[in-house]
């Protein structure tokens, strides 16, 4: 393999700080004592004690989290079963437009899929606010989850259930001991990028949520519509830390989650 | 023998246990909404019956939306890939190009309203990009609230959506094509074009499809960045829906989003979809 240039990496170095110097000015500001994000003045801590100060914004936190833990976990589940449902089709055209159908959501612009939403729950007297907003979460994570497990169900060598069977495992067993732990990995992969949709979704949200319920996404454009307020600033700081130990912790358990796997699969 | 051949009594109930629910989902909201928006767009305000949206929507107004609309989504297209396809390239060339990817893709973890809450700041009138226009001689500009602010900001949201799928596929190549290429006489450039850009182009074409649907449809951006200089269908569906509460004309305006979505991923469906695999690729708004 050729190494890389002098002019590469320059690129390469360009591109990262384009990429990173938005957060960090972000978080930068997020100490200034003075009150935008222009003049430095001095360091303080102040705009990050008015966020846990902030009793609205901290219920409106934890509903984003919530949110995201109940949609994904739902999600998960019903995605999980849709894998399963696919996986076990025998007609293949079937199978081809079920996974067709199965992208649309995942195409269809977050603005096409909160506006539809908004006129089911209106015509099926769904109260705009908490659930319709969990619904529109669970109803749009769905198909990342079975994306992400059909490729680890097709990776399954199928004899694996024959001998299960034919040892004498129930289809129970056939479930709970063979196919689930094989397919983990993509479970798990699956949850967490429902958890991340459900946590970054503004659009979807904005069009279902009542008024009476916010998330973090529809608040902060609200509170950046009215200018800027280094409460934001100080909001970022600490989504920053928390996204970044996400990452990095789903990267780590997934490396760890497929070791002992490889194993099995041949 | 499999699954399907023993009891089938039994197995079709435990069948019917999880397919009930995905199917439910599927009815409920992939082809209701979808047939809802279709429903809808066929009344006016007062709830009758009515052609007069689709006659709106091709009188000048909702035209010119239209192709201002896809004139913006192309520009952020392209130069998502202009800057996304180098950068791919490169860092499948550096050594720990795992860690690099992922160190690239982190940034689009982060919520999408923060970043583009940053520009309001980075792009203010005394923020530091118009501090450096004013060092180097140009001084201050208007630059929020113009169209290059929204295209600006749109393509820093869209490049590490852009960067996945054409790093994929680029990783995929077979090195020893490239060296056939050269041995055989290619210089850099006709490797390029006869061999690299051909083989990526199912990559590039899922890329071009993970911007180019949602820059239709943006409207975050437009209200936060662009003022109310740039419009897209997205900002006009969002404007019907939410503002002038008129869900038969936002509908309508819907419909030819749905319809547009549809003839892209015609184009843009290669037969092998990389960019899902590997992270991340949830569309901005």
């Amino acid at each position: 393999m050729e190494r890389i240039g002098k002019l590469p990496k320059l690129y390469l170095a360009v591109v990262f700080i384009i990429l990173y110097a938005p957060i960090f000015y972000l978080i930068f500001y997020s100490f200034n004592s003075g009150g935008g994000m222009t003049n430095f003045e001095s360091f303080t801590w102040e705009h990050y004690a008015a966020v846990f100060e902030d009793k609205r914004l901290i219920v409106i936190v934890l509903n984003t989290i919530i949110i995201a833990l109940l949609s994904a976990l739902v999600s998960t589940a019903i995605g999980v079963m849709g894998a399963l449902a696919i996986y076990f089709m025998r007609n293949q055209g079937m199978k081809n437009a079920v996974l067709s159908l199965n992208n649309i959501l995942m195409v269809s612009p977050d603005v096409i899929i909160g506006a539809s939403f908004l006129i089911l729950f209106t015509m099926i007297g769904v109260k705009l606010g908490f659930a319709s907003v969990l619904i529109s979460h669970i109803a749009f994570s769905i198909p990342i989850v079975v994306i992400m497990v059909l490729p680890k169900l097709s990776e399954m060598n199928p004899t694996l259930i024959d001998a299960a069977l034919d040892l004498g495992a129930t289809r129970k067993d056939v479930m709970t001991r063979v196919i689930l732990p094989f397919i983990q990995p993509g479970i798990f992969a699956g949850f967490f990028l429902a958890l991340t949709y459900s946590l970054d979704d503004f659009a979807v949200t904005f069009f279902v949520t009542g008024n009476g319920f916010s998330t973090l996404s529809v608040e902060i454009y609200s509170m950046a519509r009215t200018g800027i307020s280094l409460t934001i600033n100080a909001l970022s700081g600490i989504i920053f830390v928390v996204t970044v130990a996400l990452v990095l912790g789903y990267y780590a358990l997934n490396r760890k989650m497929k070791a002992p796997l490889t194993g099995v699969k041949k | 023998m499999n699954l399907m051949g023993r009891s089938p009594m039994k197995n079709n109930r435990l069948r019917s246990i999880y397919t009930v629910p995905y199917t439910v989902w599927i009815l409920l909201f992939v082809l209701a909404p979808i047939a809802l928006i279709v429903y809808y767009s066929f009344f006016d305000l007062t709830g009758n019956f009515t052609l007069a949206n689709y006659r709106n929507f091709f009188t000048s107004v909702y035209l010119t939306l239209t192709i201002s609309s896809f004139w913006y989504a192309f520009l952020i297209t392209f130069f998502s890939l202009l800057i996304a396809y180098p950068t791919a390239y490169f860092l499948t060339k550096t050594k720990h190009k795992q860690l690099w990817l992922l160190l690239i893709i982190i940034p689009s973890w982060i919520n999408l309203l923060l970043k583009t809450y940053a520009f309001i700041g980075l792009m203010g009138l005394y923020g530091p990009l118009n501090a450096f226009l004013e060092v180097i001689g140009i001084g201050k500009q208007q630059i929020l609230f113009t169209d290059f602010s929204f295209v600006f900001v749109s393509v820093y949201i869209f490049i590490p959506f852009m960067i996945l799928p054409i790093f994929n596929a680029l990783d995929k190549l077979n090195p020893a094509l490239i060296d056939a290429a050269r041995d055989l006489g290619a210089n850099g450039w006709t490797t390029f074009k006869r061999v690299i850009w051909p083989l990526t182009l199912n990559g590039v074409k899922s890329g071009v499809q993970v911007v180019f649907i949602p820059a239709l449809s943006l409207f975050m951006i437009t209200r936060l960045i662009a003022g109310n200089k740039v419009i897209t269908l997205g900002t006009a569906i969002e404007q019907q829906f939410l503002v002038t509460q008129n869900w038969g004309m936002g509908s309508t305006i819907a419909v030819f989003l749905i319809l547009f979505m549809f003839i892209i991923m015609l184009f843009t469906t290669g037969k092998e979809r990389g960019a899902t695999g590997n992270g991340k690729n949830r569309k901005a708004s």
